[in-house]
């Protein structure tokens, strides 16, 4: 199980880049050229603070699990 | 008090869930008058007030309510409990009550937008310290081996809050002519909350600091940093980051796609009558609730985990199905229509610029019961048709009201949604204080259900209402569900890291 909790370290550290890709290119950046200001705020949250604490929170949990933070003897 | 007594414990509750309930009482009011207040606060045809009541929605949910979390949770755990969730609880009483009070933008100009924003962001404050004070004051208080039944009491009090705003809007309305509440009848619910909070106020300034927290202190073993010892160290950030991706998260966005993306669903994509929708969403409410009860008091007997992850793998599998059968249940192409009943007609209407539009008004009966009525507006200048791409503008708005058997149907379906929302959400509570040492749990609970309810589930319908969009102009013929994508993919990665990395604790020895 400790192995398991580790390898899935590197698929949550992909999933966090993923998500940053798309938070940026799907979801942020095409906000701010639509010139609504619904858009506007809607973009600057997504990028501003959703993006942040995905890439920076679910990046720093798969590395504390890929170090074996979450093994069952800690 | 003793934390392992009973004795009192209903004072305990009583007192947290009703300040709990009128804070969650004071920020709905504000969603549900939103019409109103945009038209006394914001007026729409000014650019940078209509940016502001879009700041003024979003700001509050996203944004403020983490850092309410923060700044609360530190002083509860600086302070106490008990004085911080009373500051919590006066300060979302007075902005609201102020909220009431503000001059519209006909009389003071741009400063009432301004304070209506001010104010709404204090009350966001209010509410991301409110619950944690409130979790944590009923845990700390409930004996060991029951603390997710008596915590649960406090989960219910984020729907009773939405009740009674209804309730209490729906009261000032009836008893008021329309001018009149259009006028200054508005204002009584926010000045109602000043005398809720009065009373909340003195039920609680008589209560006993918790337990735990009282012993910790008289033993000089509060933290005098909580933020450094909460988020500046390895092994309790690891557990924050634990309940926000294994626990918040998910349950922030099963909270939100049942009980707000269903409601939503239902008015714009299923056309159902708004009052109708109310009131299913009310009958469906009122029969889930208790189980916000029952899902605390077992997860005491069987642990909190399976439950959670329970609710959350029903989410992921059942959305979409239930969705489904939501949108077929009142599909009129699936119904036959009564053409001998139906009616077009024909009028012309006064719009803004003084010219008139013409309206085509088109009422359908179906053999069920079911009634359409569609309303077409097509624009007109000097009297022809205003044309856009060559087109004739037009806008087409459908009502449906259904029967009462689509009803029961679709009360039963949001019924099992908000199932799923009580698995989730009735042990939360009790999983988050038994996550963290009492000395920095207000501050270390808080942050991870502020930032999955407010920013996970609080995107939700932002996000899902794009999709759907999306769907839409791809010519996805089940666009309607597309929406479903962001609750389901958020719900899955919470399910895997909540399966695989949470413990089933041993609650009956595990003390906080």
């Amino acid at each position: 199980m400790n192995l398991l909790k580790r390898i899935l370290g590197l698929v949550w550290i992909a999933l966090a880049i993923a998500a940053a890709y798309f938070c940026i290119f799907t979801f942020g950046l095409p906000k701010f050229a639509s010139g609504k200001q619904d858009d506007l705020v809607f973009g600057i949250i997504i990028l501003f603070i959703l993006t942040p604490l995905i890439v920076l929170g679910l990046g720093t949990f798969g590395y504390y699990a890929l170090m074996g933070d979450y093994d069952d003897n800690k | 008090m003793s934390a392992t007594s009973t004795k009192g414990i209903w004072k305990v509750i009583s007192a947290s869930s009703m300040g709990t309930m009128i804070e969650w009482y004071d920020f709905y009011i504000f969603g549900s008058l939103a019409v109103v207040i945009s038209t006394k606060f914001f007026p729409a045809d000014n650019p940078t007030a209509a940016f502001l009541a879009t700041l003024a929605t979003f700001a509050v949910g996203f944004v403020v309510r983490p850092f309410g979390a923060l700044f609360f949770g530190r002083l509860g755990d600086l302070i106490g409990r008990k004085y911080t969730f009373m500051v919590t609880l006066l300060l979302m009483g007075g902005a609201t009550f102020l909220i009431g009070c503000i001059p519209s933008y006909e009389t003071i100009g741009f400063m009432a937008p301004v304070l209506v924003l001010i104010l709404r962001m204090l009350q966001g404050l209010a509410l991301g310290g409110e619950y944690g004070g409130a979790a944590t004051y009923v845990a700390e208080h409930a004996p060991v081996g029951q603390r997710g039944y008596w915590t649960s009491w406090i989960q219910t009090t984020a729907t009773v809050g939405l009740f009674i705003s209804l309730m209490v809007i729906l009261a000032t309305r009836s008893i008021l002519t329309p001018e009149q509440f259009d006028l200054w009848g508005w204002r009584v619910p926010f000045w109602i909350s000043i005398v809720m909070v009065g009373v909340s106020y003195l039920i609680r300034k008589n209560m006993d600091e918790s337990p735990v927290f009282a012993k910790a202190k008289s033993e000089g073993n509060t933290s005098t940093n909580p933020l450094k010892e909460s988020f500046g160290n390895r092994y309790n950030l690891k557990f924050v980051l634990l309940a926000l991706f294994g626990a918040t998260m998910g349950q922030g966005v099963v909270w939100y796609t049942g009980q707000f993306y269903a409601m939503s669903f239902m008015k714009t994509v299923m056309a159902i009558d708004s009052s109708q929708v109310d009131t299913l969403l009310g009958i469906a409410l009122v029969m889930g609730t208790p189980f916000f009860i029952v899902f605390g008091w077992l997860s005491d007997k069987i642990g909190r985990k399976y439950i959670m992850m329970g609710g959350l793998l029903c989410a992921i599998l059942l959305y979409r199905p239930i969705y489904k059968q939501m949108y077929e249940t009142t599909n009129v192409n699936n119904k036959t229509e009564i053409v001998a009943n139906t009616k077009i007609v024909p009028a012309l209407k006064e719009n803004s610029k003084q010219t008139m539009d013409s309206i085509y008004t088109t009422n359908k009966e179906y053999t069920d019961g079911t009634t359409l009525v569609e309303v077409k507006t097509v624009y007109l200048e000097d009297g022809t048709a205003v044309l856009v791409d060559g087109k004739p503008k037009m806008d087409t708005k459908t009502t449906i009201n259904i029967n009462w058997d689509d009803k029961w149907a679709l009360i039963l379906l949001i019924f099992i949604q908000v199932i799923f929302v009580t698995m989730v959400y009735g042990p939360i509570a009790a999983f988050l204080v038994e996550m963290f040492p009492a000395k920095i749990r207000y501050t270390s609970m808080s942050l991870p259900y502020h930032v999955g309810n407010g920013i996970f589930g609080g995107l939700l319908p932002a996000i899902s209402t794009y999709l759907v969009i999306n769907g839409k102009d791809n010519g996805d013929p089940e666009f309607y569900l597309e929406g479903l994508w962001y609750p389901i993919i958020i719900a899955a990665v919470c399910f895997a890291v909540g399966m695989i990395y949470i413990k089933n604790k041993d609650l009956k020895n595990t003390h906080i």
